[in-house]
């Protein structure tokens, strides 16, 4: 356990220190929601329309930025190979260094998307739903994100073969995230559809360590 | 407890790094791995770290292990210091901070008895680092750099030690620091893996030389 708490600390301690990382996150996010009402025009029912599908998906994208260096910076000075000799088991060194990522870039993004809904004339009702959906829907991309570090760890451009490999994956955050904040299928179906992001993303903080480990495994022979 | 290699074949790429090797290393032993670049000493180091799955033969611990006899290979890494080409260093954190962690990451059953703080002292004084505690680690030479990764050595206790050219961009100083902790290690009756170009005064010693890779049939 204190070994799993050091590898966390150590890692939100460097993406303090690093900085680049949340700060081009962030700064990413605001800007593709900037741009949008400059593109589409000061219609201000449409914006407040299309704005919770617009925040979660600027979202995914800016999260997609960092996930990249989740594990390559420690491939490339060598800090993976001594990690696995641990006696930790590899699965939970990745769920570490994923948490760690949720911790440093998913909670800001989420807690930044009131502001920026601010921009896109967002109801001010959803405020509460669309910061909770974000704070559930966070942890599955950052562990989906990780299966897709893993596996891109060698490959010349991952950070471009990430987004083709993950983006798919997280449709069905997207959907259910939506689903809750759209109040589409009802009272009731808000809550359904509530429960089934934390539902994805609890299996995903369970499902995507394994997988990523595996990953990581092959790409160190 | 001994390690022990069976028959170990490697394949890199499609080619046959190293042809059935086999040996028994006992406690307060060291082995020497000599050959020209290339000759695959690296690549038996990873798989002896069990990073590298081999293409036939086995790497295992036997006999009185802590951790139990099983004997698999993931076990080998669980009581091993790896220290590669690279050093594992990160440059934002100070020199200290970097041993810190590794001397919690690291840590086993048999260092329960010393704080963090203790080990990373000693490591620090050992490795002549003292005076560049509290300097982030990115404005280190590559010397210290090395020695910094070498240090990891010293802040838990581990039983085999695997170092991969130890003595790489060290000054005569340090690489006579360097030979008098691996046989302090021997002595306490621990084990080392060497692969080195340079003739290192290490004893008692067991070799293996690795001849020129032929390319595959």
């Amino acid at each position: 356990m204190s070994a799993f708490l050091a590898l966390l600390k150590r890692d939100l301690k460097l993406a303090v220190r690093q900085g680049g990382a949340l700060g081009t996150a962030l700064g990413f996010y605001m800007m593709v929601v900037t741009l949008l009402p400059l593109g589409l025009g000061a219609d201000l029912n449409l914006l407040s329309r299309i704005a919770p599908g617009v925040l979660w998906i600027a979202l995914l994208l800016a999260a997609l930025l960092s996930l990249g260096r989740v594990f390559s910076s420690d491939y490339e000075d060598g800090s993976l190979d001594v990690l696995a000799t641990g006696a930790m088991p590899m699965e939970l060194v990745v769920t570490a260094k994923a948490l760690a990522h949720w911790i440093s870039t998913g909670i800001p993004l989420a807690l930044m998307a009131p502001i920026l809904g601010l921009l896109l004339n967002l109801e001010i009702g959803a405020y509460p739903l669309l910061l909770a959906t974000m704070l559930v829907g966070t942890p599955a991309i950052s562990f989906i994100g990780a299966v897709g570090a893993a596996l891109t760890l060698r490959a010349y451009r991952g950070g471009l073969l990430i987004a083709l490999l993950v983006l798919p994956l997280y449709v069905p955050t997207l959907i259910f995230g939506m689903a809750a904040i759209n109040g589409l299928l009802g009272a009731s179906g808000t809550e359904s559809a509530f429960l089934i992001l934390a539902a994805i993303s609890l299996a995903s903080v369970v499902l995507c360590p394994l997988a990523a480990a595996a990953a990581l495994r092959l790409q160190m022979q | 407890m001994q390690l022990v290699a069976e028959n170990l074949t490697l394949e890199r790429g499609g080619r046959t790094i190293a042809n059935a090797i086999s040996f028994t290393l006992g406690r307060g032993t060291a082995l020497m791995l000599t050959g020209p670049n290339g000759s695959g000493k690296s690549t038996l180091l990873r798989a002896l770290a069990g990073y590298l799955r081999p293409a036939s033969g086995s790497v295992r611990l036997s006999g009185g292990s802590a951790a139990g006899a099983d004997g698999e290979s993931g076990e080998v890494a669980e009581v091993c210091h790896f220290v590669g080409h690279l050093d594992g260093i990160k440059t934002h954190l100070t020199a200290a901070e970097n041993l810190g962690f590794w001397a919690t990451y690291l840590a086993g059953p048999e260092d329960a008895g010393k704080s963090v703080a203790e080990r990373v002292e000693v490591a620090l004084e050992q490795f002549a680092l003292e005076p560049l505690a509290d300097i982030p680690a990115g404005y280190l030479s590559a010397g210290q750099k090395r020695r910094l990764a070498l240090a990891r050595l010293a802040v838990a206790r581990r039983t085999l030690w695997i170092l991969d050219e130890p003595t790489v961009s060290l000054d005569t100083a340090s690489a006579r620091v360097l030979t008098d902790a691996i046989n302090a290690h021997l002595k306490s009756g621990g084990m080392a893996v060497i692969a080195t170009h340079l003739p290192m005064d290490v004893a008692p010693v067991q070799a293996i030389q690795l001849g020129r890779v032929e390319v595959a049939a």
